[in-house]
């Protein structure tokens, strides 16, 4: 149903579910998904509110202990989730915030090098209610990648930012994915960041993947681009919001 | 536009009063006169009343105790006050002295402090245990919150004639009674912090896979640290709440026992010397824990500046 081409590699996919069933009680949250996100692969996943975004995500990075459900799931071993809070913890200073639970020696140096590539060299001493909004997320983000994840699952990390913060971080993410090539499931309800960002877009509907798109644009995006529009549009209209022009057309992968 | 309302109100006032500085009609009596009423609410509308206290005068908090003693000293140097029923603070100065020459203060307050210390620590040694097995283990919870929650109810001064006896009157039963208060004050506040550790952290700590032990370490522990050092504080209290009494109870030697004797001869200076003593030792103790308190929690001050 939801398999999508993507990039023929020899590297294993980063996920893969079977019929992943998840219930609360009698609803089914998520009705028997058949996903499967390449290596290396960046995918959007959108959809209102109460549609499943979250229960996907917490079923794949395993936090969803003692909830009912059955399916086949498989991720890699080194998955990184970061939250929309940056939730760092208020007692421990920047950089020990970032090699949190990470052992070895070069641990600190690598949380440093993780740090000034989000632009926070110099504020491994800081504490975290010394950041300011952004950089607090910009020190998540360094936590994520000093993990050197094969999966980042990222559930709307730029929702609580303002709208300057926001176009910064995008640039950021995508920079830092080019450079580490984790493969990414961004959790999001904001359609033109996920046609910035993505090469590929699910649309959650009570629990069912409803559209998968492959985003087929040249980075970076601009979003005045009369393509970038078309893929929006159709988001839109899949997630029940019509765009000005109502597009007839309905992708129906 | 509200210039314009400013000045449509100025000329309904009467004139001579729109010139008048605003503190010095504060201090006027309420008008009497139809023509005043509506000056006064177009001034009021201008600047708003304040309503919180008003500016902090350098030790201002000095003023009251300074005037206690001040009342204190001059009625009993007038012959107000009767020496059997209060000495004046001039014979409580040299009483004080005195037993401080004699050796009869220290030896008495070094008692009664290592009393309280004896039983603050295995207080709080028992109330952190106790604390840490009921709050992260489900087994734990079941067995020790429950009695504990009882024991909360019952002070711990009700104990009293049971650990007497038990324990007889001696030293034992003294640390016991106020270990017993410590630590009850220590487990509650220590056990709510524990199960109240933020879910979203946790979270995070699962997230990051962290082992049992550093998930401890990182996380438990810090996030519980503002609960322990309520309750330390709370014990430390009770620490010397219980000092006072248990030293009442056939003591030969310490601060209850040497106010407790004088008790007997009438001597009011020396009770009070005590109680002086008594103040200090509670006083300097939850200064200590402040200290501490503001060290472990550093993290905490800075948000607070």
């Amino acid at each position: 149903m939801a398999t999508h081409p993507g990039p023929l590699t020899a590297a294993p996919p980063a996920i893969r579910t079977s019929r992943l069933v998840r219930r609360f009680g009698e609803r089914e949250v998520l009705r028997e998904i058949d996903l499967t996100v390449g290596a290396g692969e960046f995918t959007a996943l959108l959809g209102r509110s109460g549609s499943g975004k979250s229960t996907l995500l917490r079923a794949l990075s395993g936090l969803d202990h003692g909830v009912r459900g059955s399916g086949e799931l498989a991720v890699p071993e080194r998955v990184s989730l970061s939250f929309q809070d940056s939730r760092l913890l208020p007692w421990l200073r920047v950089l020990d915030n970032v090699v949190l639970g990470l052992g070895g020696r070069r641990a600190e140096d690598r949380g440093r090098e993780a740090l000034a590539e989000v632009g926070l060299a110099g504020r491994e001493r800081s504490w975290p209610h010394e950041l300011s909004g952004g950089e607090q997320q910009r020190a998540a983000l360094a936590r994520a990648l000093v993990r050197e994840p094969e999966l980042l699952l990222a559930d709307e990390p730029f929702g609580a930012l303002d709208a300057l913060t926001r176009i910064k971080m995008h640039g950021l993410l995508r920079e830092l994915y080019e450079r580490h090539r984790p493969a990414v499931l961004l959790v999001t309800h904001d359609v033109d960041e996920a046609v910035e960002l993505a090469d590929r877009v699910l649309v959650l509907e009570e629990g069912r993947i409803a559209v998968d798109l492959a985003v087929d644009l040249p980075t970076p995006r601009s979003r005045r681009a009369p393509r970038f529009q078309e893929y929006r549009d159709r988001l839109l209209t899949a997630l029940g919001v019509h765009p000005e022009p109502v597009p007839s057309e309905k992708n129906d992968a | 536009m509200s210039e314009t309302l400013s000045r449509a109100r100025t000329a309904t006032a009467p004139p001579g009063t729109p010139g008048a500085p605003p503190r010095e009609r504060a201090d006027r009596p309420a008008p009497t006169g139809s023509g005043a009423a509506p000056a006064e609410s177009a001034r009021q509308g201008h600047r708003p009343r304040r309503l919180g206290p008003g500016r902090a005068v350098p030790f201002g908090r000095l003023i009251g105790p300074v005037l206690l003693v001040a009342v204190w000293w001059l009625s009993s140097a007038l012959g107000y006050l009767d020496p059997r029923i209060l000495s004046g603070p001039g014979t409580v100065l040299a009483t004080a002295s005195d037993l401080v020459s004699t050796g009869r203060l220290q030896d008495n307050a070094l008692v009664s402090l290592q009393r309280a210390a004896l039983g603050l620590l295995f207080g709080v040694l028992a109330g952190v245990l106790l604390a840490v097995v009921a709050g992260l283990s489900r087994s734990g919870e079941y067995l020790v919150d429950g009695p504990l929650q009882i024991k909360r109810a019952i002070p711990s001064l009700a104990l009293l004639p049971l650990l007497i006896l038990w324990l007889g009157i001696g030293e034992q039963m003294k640390v016991t009674v106020i270990a017993l208060g410590v630590a009850v004050n220590v487990y509650i506040n220590t056990y709510a912090a524990l199960t109240g550790i933020d879910g979203r952290h946790v979270q995070l700590a699962e997230s990051l896979r962290l082992g049992r032990w550093t998930f401890l370490r990182k996380v438990v522990a810090p996030g519980a640290l503002p609960g322990f050092f309520v309750g330390l504080r709370l014990g430390v209290t009770s620490a010397f709440l219980g000092l006072i009494v248990v030293e009442q109870v056939n003591a030969t030697s310490g601060i209850g026992y040497m106010m407790f004797q004088a008790q007997q001869y009438a001597q009011s200076d020396v009770i009070i010397v005590g109680l002086v003593a008594y103040g200090i030792f509670g006083y300097a103790s939850d200064a200590l824990v402040r200290i501490i308190e503001r060290r472990a929690l550093s993290w905490r001050h800075t948000l607070a500046r």
